[in-house]
């Protein structure tokens, strides 16, 4: 089996990083940690598969020699959905928690602010959204004239410049 | 017949859709639970039967055949925990309906109980029938990720408080399973089970040794083994009194179930024997001093379940035929005993108002029913003749004396104390709570009671609340049964000493799985 030494590298270096995060008390750093593990892991199985070699499609042909693994692969997406649904429910919870720490048990039964609210002011809260997006864009236009020319990867500082 | 056999995690799954789409009618929702899980029971025993006479079914999903498909297989051993699982969900489940999970249903707009519960079940009748690694995997995180919900039913501060530790230590140790069976994959190039079987055997000495170290240490931590017991006695006791049963009795023992699965088949060299047995006396003796020094019936219980795994954990090191047949008996002796007393606790906790012993008093009169139920279920989890908690015991120790060697008297010496000690907890609890009289609760002179450690998060007792008359008969059935087991404990103990058989003989389940032989 051969794998590639630059993957093994990534891999420990998430594993140990991920795990030194989950260390930390605050429970936003857990989950930064565990999303951090659970990657590595993901990684771990992809390693595991062996080479690389062209896509596991089998074309009815004679089977090809260099046809990758393609198990390590399913593997990997069944874990990658899993450690998703963990990752809402976690943050679910992380919500809750903070909830709970900010207000108590008394927060639920705060009223809702915006009970009161009819169709018309909601409507007055659209428009007023819509009015900000154009103010964004006004100012992002603003930006990308005086801004250099590598586009992709600066929009969104540009963006987050913008908005502040 | 084969058909049968993905029919136990397909209903329950169809079950937890159709609960969620009548979350608005809890009536229909009950009736679907209810009727899903009695068709599982149903499957299963007719499985059991099936499987005691003909040999394990087998299912290739899909038609694929192993190792490259999903393959479901029930043996005698998966096929006495589907059952035994099937009748302690549907037993809780009654009992779930009789308190009117119900408080749920104010807090809650839409009663996800129902729902949750079926996709736990699902997980776990998965897991038992799992043929390959990964798909017992899968297994695992669906009772795990109901069982996140379950356990933070509510969201209330010490539910959540709670949850968090229990989450986050389950992750930790789905991620060590999960780069696990990454490594088996990379060591073998397969994780089919049965395939496994072949392979690992083949594998140098200590790949081997890394491999099963690394299973064990991930179902260790949810079998509750010390040292990584440290999270259960303060997650489950917060939990609603169905919850809690349901994880006392069942979720554990899917460890237990997995160590015993995999250690067995895979790894049947049996390295780790005399670590297994230090670990399993660790195990023993200080869950039970935990137990000693607490004054919440939750928690002591809690405590009694985390000593009593140190039981099975010797059995599957001793690792003969004789005592993989006692720790299988002990495995559902104890799912049953342990799921009665958690549902006992409920009782007691709805009609006291509280499970701290420092205000409970004067059960007996409130109560006679119950203080019968939680008596029995003492004295069979105690251990004294002739329940079913002596007779697995014996069975235990008996097959640890065949072996002889100081390492296993010295747990036979342990394993009796531990016993000793439990009944000593439960029977001063049971004086406490149901025969001391009302009155004397009020300045209650005790050095021993103010010793004892009460639940640090206990809200105080609430305002009594009744219970319904479903309530206590759910209670008193699951006793019935478990009472069943010690008169039927022939037949039951043969049953075992077939599945134990089976599980010696690796060949009959790789042979199910692959008729014309291993690939």
């Amino acid at each position: 089996m051969s794998a590639s030494l630059t993957l093994v590298i990534v891999m420990a270096v998430m594993y140990a990083a991920g795990i030194y995060i989950m260390l930390e008390r605050s429970l936003t750093r857990v989950l930064i940690g565990f999303l951090l593990v659970g990657n590595a892991t993901n990684l771990l199985i992809f390693i595991m598969s062996g080479r690389p070699g062209s896509s596991p499609i089998v074309t009815g042909t004679a089977l090809d020699e260099t046809i990758v693994d393609p198990l390590p692969q399913v593997l990997m997406l069944t874990a990658i959905v899993i450690n998703f649904g963990m990752t809402a429910l976690l943050l679910a919870l992380i919500y809750r928690s903070w909830w709970l720490a900010q207000l108590g048990d008394e927060g639920d039964t705060l009223t809702d602010e915006h009970a009161a609210e009819t169709s018309a002011d909601s409507e007055v809260t659209f428009r007023s959204s819509s009015d900000d997006e154009a103010a964004v864009q006004a100012s992002l236009d603003a930006s990308e004239d005086g801004s250099d020319d590598d586009s992709g990867s600066t929009g969104s500082s540009d963006q987050e410049a913008g908005t502040r | 017949m084969n058909v049968l056999v993905p029919l136990v995690v397909a209903i329950p799954l169809l079950g937890a859709a159709l609960a969620l789409a009548l979350g608005r009618r809890s009536r229909y929702q009950v009736a679907v639970s209810v009727l899903s899980l009695t068709a599982v029971v149903v499957i299963s025993s007719i499985l059991l039967v099936l499987v005691d006479t003909e040999g394990p079914a087998v299912v290739h999903v899909g038609g694929w055949q192993a190792p490259f498909g999903i393959v479901l297989v029930v043996d005698r051993l998966s096929a006495i925990m589907l059952i035994v699982s099937a009748l302690m969900l549907l037993g809780v489940l009654l009992f779930a309906v009789g308190q009117g999970i119900v408080e749920g249903e104010r807090e809650t707009p839409i009663s996800i109980f129902h729902p949750t519960y079926l996709v736990l079940a699902a997980g776990l009748f998965n897991a038992f029938i799992a043929g390959d690694l990964f798909n017992m995997y899968v297994g695992f995180e669906m009772l795990l990720s109901a069982s996140y919900v379950l356990l933070t039913l509510g969201g209330t501060g010490a539910r959540i408080r709670a949850g968090v530790t229990y989450i986050v230590v389950s992750l930790v140790s789905s991620i060590l399973f999960l780069s696990a069976i990454a490594l088996i994959y990379g060591a073998t190039g397969t994780v089919t089970m049965a395939l496994l079987a072949e392979r690992i055997p083949q594998l140098p000495g200590d790949v081997q040794l890394i491999l099963g170290l690394m299973l064990l240490l991930a179902f260790s931590v949810k079998a509750a083994v010390f040292p990584l017991s440290f999270w259960l006695p303060d997650s489950y006791p917060t939990a609603p009194a169905p919850v809690t049963a349901v994880f006392a009795g069942l979720l554990t023992k899917v460890g237990v179930y997995a160590i015993l699965r995999t250690q067995t088949l895979m790894f049947p060299d049996n390295q780790l024997q005399v670590p297994l047995m230090i670990v399993a006396l660790l195990t023993m003796v200080i869950g039970i001093f935990g137990a000693l020094a607490q004054a919440d019936i939750k928690r002591l219980l809690s405590f009694t379940l985390v000593s009593h795994i140190g039981y099975m954990i010797f059995g599957i090191a001793i690792g003969t035929e004789a005592a993989i047949a006692a720790t299988i008996f002990y495995v559902v002796h104890h799912i049953m005993i342990q799921t009665t007393l958690f549902l006992c606790a409920g009782l007691i906790e709805r009609i006291g108002g509280t499970t701290s012993l420092a205000r409970l008093g004067g059960m007996l009169k409130a109560a006679p029913f119950v203080a019968i139920l939680f008596f029995i279920g003492a004295l069979n989890l105690g251990g004294i003749p002739p329940f079913s908690g002596f007779l697995g015991k014996v069975a235990l120790f008996d097959a640890g004396v065949q072996v002889g060697g100081g390492l296993n008297y010295l747990l036979i010496a342990g394993g009796a104390a531990t016993s000793l000690l439990t009944l000593y907890a439960l029977a001063r609890a049971w004086n406490m709570a149901f025969w001391r009289p009302r009155r004397d609760v009020e300045n209650y002179d005790s050095a021993v009671l103010d010793a004892l450690q009460d639940d640090p998060h206990d809200e105080g007792t609430v305002k009594t609340k009744t219970t319904s008359p479903l309530m206590t008969a759910a209670t008193a059935t699951m006793l019935a049964l478990t009472v069943s087991l010690t008169v039927f404990a022939g037949p039951a103990f043969g049953l075992a000493s077939r599945a134990a058989a089976n599980i010696e003989e690796p060949a009959t389940y790789i042979d199910a799985v692959f008729p014309g032989g291993a690939p």
